[in-house]
């Protein structure tokens, strides 16, 4: 149930030891980690356990968030580094913005069945699909900048990139990610164009 | 850069709303007279739309709880600036710079301002072994200079222990 309180009146709330208003935090922002992680590390099972992780790691620094950011900020500086340390223990390319084998690899597996199922998708199963095919750093970047409502200097932070660096990656990403519906979502995106 | 994409560009900023009034005045004006600019803009207005219409991914109905579950176990770490003494901090860059300084000072005091009549330097580094060690460590000024280190030392080792007592204290 929301109690309608804003971040910092929770933060200090646990701070002073109701450790159950945490609850609130996590109910609030669990979906905004959670499609962020997924959109990084395209496994659900893996996605919900490090979303789950970014979580209790923030509970245990929470004596250090210092609100000079935004909670939301913050947390996704969490998901981010989590995100990125299980992908380099699985030993999967994370720094993949200029390697073109992540996108054919994402192409080989979607565009088998991508045919009969063209038909039934919505627009926004569309996208979905579309963020789905990106690379850990172009699906990032969208999904903090689209999804979590993130600034491009809030995204710098979380990223630790120069806001002009955000602003040439989002680009690029965008600029793929239209590639990818007109690519296998040809006839839908001719009906929205 | 080719055309295409640097119309791209300056459009998605225009989207974004992070373009100048200069840079939005002017797009403006090429989207009124200029079709390939028009017919773009609704591209990408039509793809930034459909990104915002993205649904969130809903992880598992147990996930708030076992988060909770977790966090049962666990105790809110204290804040880094608690722990971290910041007078060690300036103790350590102090004795650092004094180190620098002192090394410095030293140095320079050693050089022969007046003999310089060549601006070839003239260090024959195969004569390294040649010198005579003993003179350096061996005069007041290094050994001053020693002791005050160690006194530094010794005064940075009583804070740390002093606050290791203070907290044991506290505990009992």
């Amino acid at each position: 149930m929301s109690t309608g309180l804003g971040d910092n009146e929770i933060i200090s709330r646990v701070l002073k030891g109701e450790q159950n208003a945490y609850a609130e935090l996590v109910n609030r922002y669990q979906a905004y980690v959670f499609t962020l992680v997924l959109r990084m590390i395209k496994s659900r099972e893996d996605a919900e356990e490090v979303a789950q992780d970014v979580f209790i790691k923030a509970y245990r620094s929470l004596a250090d968030f210092r609100g000079e950011s935004k909670f939301s900020t913050w947390l996704y500086t969490i998901a981010n580094t989590t995100s990125i340390t299980f992908l380099r223990k699985k030993k999967l390319d994370v720094h993949s913005l200029d390697n073109e084998k992540v996108f054919e690899a994402a192409d080989s597996k979607d565009s088998g069945f991508r045919a009969n199922l063209v038909e039934q998708k919505s627009r926004v199963n569309m996208v979905n699909e579309a963020i789905a095919m990106l690379s850990p750093d172009d699906a990032e970047i969208i999904t903090l900048f689209y999804k979590a409502e993130q600034n491009l200097e809030e995204i710098s932070r979380i990223l630790r990139l120069e806001t002009n660096t955000v602003k040439v990656r989002l680009h690029r990403a965008r600029t793929r990610l239209k590639e990818k519906m007109e690519k296998n979502f040809s006839e839908e995106v001719k009906n929205i164009y | 850069m080719n055309q295409e994409q640097n119309i791209e560009q300056q459009l998605w900023a225009y989207i974004d709303g992070i373009s100048s009034n200069e840079e939005r005045t002017s797009i403006q004006k090429m989207l009124q007279g200029n079709l390939e600019w028009k017919n773009k803009y609704h591209e990408l207005l039509e793809v930034h739309q459909l990104m915002n219409s993205a649904e969130l991914e809903q992880p598992s109905m147990r996930f708030t709880k076992n988060v909770m579950e977790e966090i049962a176990k666990l105790h809110i770490a204290p804040a880094t600036k608690n722990y971290i003494n910041k007078k060690i901090i300036w103790g350590i860059a102090g004795f650092f710079f004094t180190l620098i300084a002192v090394f410095l000072i030293y140095g320079l005091s050693q050089v022969e301002w007046t003999s310089a009549t060549d601006s070839k330097p003239s260090i024959d580094l195969s004569r390294l072994s040649e010198v005579d060690y003993s003179k350096i460590f061996n005069n007041n000024f290094v050994n001053g200079f020693m002791m005050v280190n160690v006194l530094l030392g010794l005064v940075l080792l009583d804070r740390v222990l002093a606050n290791k007592r203070k907290k044991f204290q506290k505990q009992a």
